[in-house]
């Protein structure tokens, strides 16, 4: 357990070039016209039952909000440390977040889940808007989220 | 330094406030719309579990429910895959509303807190917030300094129209526009996170039953609760049995087991989030829909404010002339310092440095706030041009003068010369000036010219005294000063009413048409198209730039105006309006003197005038059809020839447009003068002052001396004094 949180602490950094035990995955997540403002998401792997293992991506500046994606707030208990390096600007609505990092070999094909909670201010709050397994096989596949993910893809 | 605080932020941030106020104004009625519309609540003791259960029926797949301050409910769910939500009657439980918030509301918002440009654009509104707080600061000290203290803040103003304006706005907003930018620089510091706050969130429990189940509408904790109390209700995930139920209330947050229905965890809001709470609401209106509104309504003073702040700013830098030809201090013979407030007096500077110039002196001028003699080397005079602010107090250019004249080791040897500018309608009249004369004799200053006033900025005083100057420096000194012209407007005389012939004194009342206003200029209030009787209209004659002033015995609504004009021997203004005929033109502008004039309601008002004075005095009794008791005492020289307004006087008075008329005549065998007549009838004067009467008088200078001193006489058995009376606005003079 402690390897594969050591690569995935790794392979969040992403000047770091793949190596022989990551590979760089793309993840594309479009969000639907919703009409209102920019959307918080939070991507983050937990293992098959549920139990948070870390986080790949804060779209969102403002620590005050994070609150609002509630799983994630559940599980890192608002931890900004979790995030340290890995946050960009909110999505607007209709618009497509798209990030290349490098994951472990080892999250894949073992159980491990990715999620996406999402966050509209003056609308509902959606923890794991979006949770799909990490497979090889299920790469490239689109997943709809719940309320403003249209879909959600990475790609190997 | 406080009119750079508030003209610099003003003339700078004016666009951008002009933006978040509208935007501001705009939003305040999202929240009373929203009140007003949303289903409210009829049953009084309805909980948040009696709410929830009615709309599980609707939506049996509910995910959260939400109560926004105003009341509105409204109501996410889930169902069939496809997400939903609605604005829920708490009556019934059913959808009464779609739970979008309004695209122009959301609009406006983004517009409102960071003009569409995210961070940059908080940071640029929230600068704007700043700039508002400053100028409602400077704005603030500025009316303080300018009425003459915080008692008199609310005094009434006079001056132009939109100075007027500008400060007529400002202090029905200023509450709300201090409420507003104080609020919005605390909520742009929350929003950036430099503001503590407690962490309301209370961790999740790690052990929860693991059951699922347990109706929602006999959960302990949202039985009790009213609904008034609920912010929001999160139901947890179907079919995660580790999941809980959120609850936010008034009083807190905290979890709900879902399988025993037992509180996991509860904790209540600190002080900083209450605080927040509070300033959010007071800023958007939200739960305090009416104060919303009012906020919004302050809001929309800014741009006036905005328009008639550019307007005053722009006027006081026109009327400021360019000096040609100063000399430096240490060559000067003749300086000349300038105290001055919006820069009326530099324009009598500069004519007289020039006219100085001209004769050959070497001028240096500068505001008294420069005052420095040691560094007046070759100085042979000094020439202070004083105005005031509000009451007495030093103008702007004038700051630190006084001090530096009291902390002077040994008077300055060359001697002085002090012109005080003033308006005789208020209680002080040259208040700075006099302060300063009274310093430079306490000093043992030595005198050139004995203190002299200009009244009104007239070009006629100033020019009087340029003769005064001349024959004291043995200088020919011609000062012939024009104020920045007014836009004039053809006046065509409709008719006149001669009087006077037989004592030496032509007289006549000349009636005019209305000047025609374009529409456009009555909007913006560029061309003064509403006037009383009591104000002022320049004439320019012929031959002459400067314009002589004389009261209006009109208003508009009587549909012409009206002025009485005695002929002065020699008189080039007078002579030409005296030798109209109807049908010709004279060029004339209007300004008014709001100062001079009647207080409205149903106060007794005290009329004393002599010769043409009668005019304004015979305006306010033709424009009285309220029935305002109003007295008039006059003076004219005998009944036969100059009693001007005869026939109307005794029609008035059968009107009851005036209470009573007394008149006395100077050149009939009893030769009273009003004075006298004042002092026979003091004991209803005395009556009538007791019951709240303002005294209005209007004539030539001796004649207001004159019944100044009857005046005092008769207000010292109440103790009172003209001066007193001026100082609470209810003795005023229009003098010439």
């Amino acid at each position: 357990m402690k390897s594969i949180l050591a690569a995935l602490a790794i392979t969040t950094a992403l000047t770091l070039p793949a190596t022989a035990w990551a590979r760089p995955v793309t993840l594309d997540t479009t969000l639907k016209n919703y009409s209102g403002n920019g959307a918080y998401l939070a991507i983050y792997v937990t293992d098959a039952n549920g139990v948070y293992k870390g986080s790949l991506w804060m779209a969102g500046g403002k620590s005050k909000y994070y609150q609002h994606l509630s799983d994630w707030q559940r599980a890192t208990g608002g931890s900004l440390s979790e995030i340290n390096g890995i946050t960009g600007a909110s999505v607007g609505s209709g618009r497509k977040l798209s990030i290349t990092l490098n994951l472990a070999d080892a999250l894949f094909d073992a159980g491990y889940q990715l999620h996406v909670d999402a966050a509209v201010e003056d609308m509902r709050d959606s923890p794991s808007e979006v949770v799909v397994p990490l497979t090889t096989a299920g790469a490239g596949k689109a997943t709809p989220g719940r309320r403003y993910i249209e879909s959600f893809t990475y790609n190997m | 330094m406080i009119r750079s605080l508030h003209r610099w932020p003003g003339l700078i941030a004016a666009a951008l406030l002009l933006v978040l106020s509208l935007s501001g104004a705009g939003l305040s009625v999202f929240p009373a719309l929203e009140t007003v519309t949303a289903p409210a609540q009829t049953e009084a003791g309805l909980s948040i579990a009696d709410l929830t259960a009615r709309v599980l029926v609707t939506h049996p797949g509910v995910e959260q429910i939400k109560r926004a301050p105003s009341g509105r409910i409204t109501a996410y769910w889930f169902d069939n895959g496809t997400p939903g939500a609605a604005v829920v009657d708490p009556a019934t439980g059913l959808d009464a509303g779609s739970a979008d918030a309004s695209p122009v509301e959301r609009w406006v918002k983004t517009l409102h807190r960071s003009l569409f440009l995210d961070d940059s654009g908080r940071i640029v509104a929230a600068i704007g917030a700043a700039a508002m707080l400053i100028l409602s600061m400077s704005g603030i000290a500025l009316v303080v300094r300018r009425t003459g203290g915080w008692r008199r803040v609310f005094t009434s103003l006079k001056g132009p129209l939109p100075c007027r304006l500008h400060v007529e706005i400002a202090r029905l907003s200023i509450v709300g526009l201090l409420l507003s930018s104080v609020t919005a620089l605390w909520m742009t510091a929350s929003t950036f996170g430099y503001l503590p706050e407690n962490n309301v969130t209370p961790a999740i429990p790690n052990t929860v039953s693991g059951e699922i189940g347990f109706s929602v509408t006999d959960i302990q904790a949202l039985r009790t609760a009213p609904l008034s109390s609920l912010r929001e209700l999160t139901f947890p995930y179907p079919d995660d049995p580790t999941d809980v139920f959120t609850l936010k209330t008034d009083a807190g947050q905290g979890y709900i087991d879902q399988g025993t229905g037992a509180l996991l965890a509860w904790v209540e809001p600190g002080a900083w989030d209450r605080i927040s709470e509070t300033i959010y609401m007071l800023h958007t209106g939200q739960g305090a829909a009416t104060l919303g509104l009012l906020l919004g309504l302050m809001a929309l003073g800014v741009p006036l404010m905005a328009v008639t702040g550019i307007i005053v700013w722009a006027a006081g830098r026109r009327a400021r002339p360019k000096l040609r030809g100063n000399v430096a201090a240490g060559h000067a013979d003749t300086v000349l310092l300038v105290g001055s407030e919006g820069g009326n007096v530099w324009g009598f500077a500069a004519t007289l440095q020039a006219a100085l110039t001209a004769a050959g002196q070497k001028v240096h001028a500068a505001p008294m706030s420069a005052f420095a003699p040691d560094r007046y080397t070759n100085a042979a005079r000094i020439i202070v041009l004083a105005s005031t602010y509000g009451d007495g107090v030093a103008p702007a250019s004038a700051k630190g003068f006084l001090d530096r004249l009291a902390a002077l080791p040994a008077p300055p040897s060359m001697p002085l010369a002090i012109l005080g500018f003033g308006d005789r309608s208020f209680p002080d009249f040259c208040g700075f000036a006099k302060q300063v004369a009274r310093a430079a004799e306490a000093k043992g200053w030595s005198t050139l010219l004995p203190m002299d006033t200009v009244n009104r900025q007239s070009p006629q005083d100033f020019a009087r005294w340029g003769h005064l100057l001349g024959a004291a420096l043995n200088l020919p000194l011609e000062l012939d000063h024009q104020p920045v012209a007014p836009r004039t407007k053809a006046l065509t005389l409709m008719s006149r009413r001669d009087y006077g012939a037989e004592v030496q004194a032509p007289t006549a009342i000349l009636r005019f048409a209305l000047p025609h206003i374009p529409v456009w200029r009555r909007i913006t209030g560029l061309g003064v198209s509403r006037f009383a009787a009591g104000d002022l209209i320049g004439i320019v004659p012929e031959g002459s730039p400067s314009p002589r002033f004389y009261s209006l015995a009109s208003g508009d609504k009587d549909g012409f105006v009206e002025i009485c004009v005695r002929k002065h021997p020699g008189g080039l203004c007078s002579g030409q309006l005296l030798s109209l005929e109807p049908g010709e033109a004279i060029q004339g502008f209007i300004r008014p003197n709001p100062g001079f004039r009647p207080a409205r309601g149903k106060k007794p008002v005290i009329l004393i005038g002599a010769g043409t004075g009668i005019g304004p005095l015979a305006g306010f009794a033709r424009a009285n059809t309220r029935h305002q008791p109003m007295h008039l005492w006059f003076g004219a020289r005998h009944p036969d020839s100059d009693l001007l307004y005869r026939p109307e006087l005794t029609e008035w008075h059968e009107q009851g447009k005036l209470t009573s008329v007394a008149a006395a005549f100077s050149r009939t065998e009893t030769r009273t003068y009003v004075q006298d007549i004042l002092r026979r009838d003091r004991a209803r004067i005395a009556r009538l002052i007791a019951n709240g009467a303002k005294v209005l008088v209007c004539g030539g200078r001796e004649m207001a001396a004159g019944v100044a001193e009857a005046m005092t006489d008769i207000l010292a058995s109440q103790g009172l004094t003209p001066a007193m009376l001026k100082s609470e606005g209810r003795y005023a003079e229009d003098v010439y």
